[in-house]
């Protein structure tokens, strides 16, 4: 599986319904995204992001990750001699099917990579309620 | 008796001048459609795609590479030559597990470039954070820019 050869992908840039104020890009990540009985993991390729740039959010089914791009040291004087890909932040929304336990969502950050746990919350037990006759 | 004018003459006109307002006209056409960026833009048929920069003392070259460690590139330099060889391994630990998205692709890659500049091959310092490389090549003494200076006499 892994002989193959890397393929160049090129960033996609999201779009926006509405014009935005700054003029920074936003990019969306490129997904893998993986269920097993309990959870639901989502890893999410964002190069350039460290721990507090990322933004995850859950609002009722919409899980949203953002990821703010920061490179501090590049230089706008630098002279460009090749310019193959572009830089940005990263923003992808998804609509979650399964019922996820808000509570216990957690993230990790490594190498660029966002991997995101959102455990099943369990379907609350039925109650059997009997009916006494007077 | 006619008398010829010189500004009657035909003029000597270059075969190739009309290829060259063609290519102009062409540009012209380009920059209006997708405005300067596409200036210095190109896209990579090798992977990874890499931005190369120019400071006044040295050459950077920037690769995003998530999800790939330090210890699974190689980066060689031989004369000119910069190659960035590797190969990138995703494992999810999870055996029973079913997909609904795999848009992250594993594989190896391998990719020179030939450098624009003469670099001190002594001096290569490579770090790879938050899966972003930063290569920083510095410039080979000859090559930096030396300032004169001038005595008045």
């Amino acid at each position: 599986m892994t002989d193959q050869d890397l393929k160049v992908a090129n960033k996609q840039e999201l779009l926006h319904k509405e014009e935005t104020t700054s003029t920074d890009k936003y990019f969306v990540p490129t997904v893998d995204i993986f269920e097993t009985e309990n959870e639901v993991t989502v890893v999410a390729e964002m190069p350039g992001v460290d721990n507090d740039g990322v933004d995850i959010s859950l609002d009722a089914d919409i899980l949203t990750i953002k990821g703010r791009m920061d490179i501090a040291d590049e230089d706008k004087n630098w002279k460009i001699l090749l310019h193959e890909y572009e830089t940005g932040h990263y923003l992808r929304r998804f609509t979650v099917a399964e019922t996820i336990d808000q509570e216990n969502i957690a993230a990790t950050l490594n190498d660029g990579l966002l991997k995101i746990i959102l455990p099943k919350s369990m379907p609350a037990q039925p109650r059997k309620i009997e009916v006494r006759s007077e | 008796m006619a008398i010829p004018r010189f500004t009657e003459k035909p003029q000597f006109r270059n075969p190739w001048m009309e290829f060259e307002r063609i290519r102009r006209g062409l540009d012209k056409l380009t920059k209006e459609a997708f405005g300067d960026e596409l200036h210095y833009s190109s896209h990579a048929s090798v992977y990874p795609p890499l931005n190369i920069f120019e400071t006044p003392n040295s050459l950077i070259v920037r690769a995003e590479l998530p999800g790939i460690k330090a210890d699974q590139l190689d980066i060689s330099l031989e004369t000119d030559t910069l190659t960035i060889k590797g190969k990138r391994q995703i494992q999810h630990q999870e055996s029973k597990v079913s997909f609904h998205r795999r848009e992250i692709e594993c594989g190896n890659f391998n990719r020179s470039i030939g450098l624009p500049i003469k670099i001190d091959p002594d001096s290569i310092s490579a770090k790879l954070v938050n899966g972003i490389l930063t290569i920083t090549l510095n410039k080979a003494e000859k090559t930096q820019p030396r300032r004169i200076v001038i005595t008045a006499g």
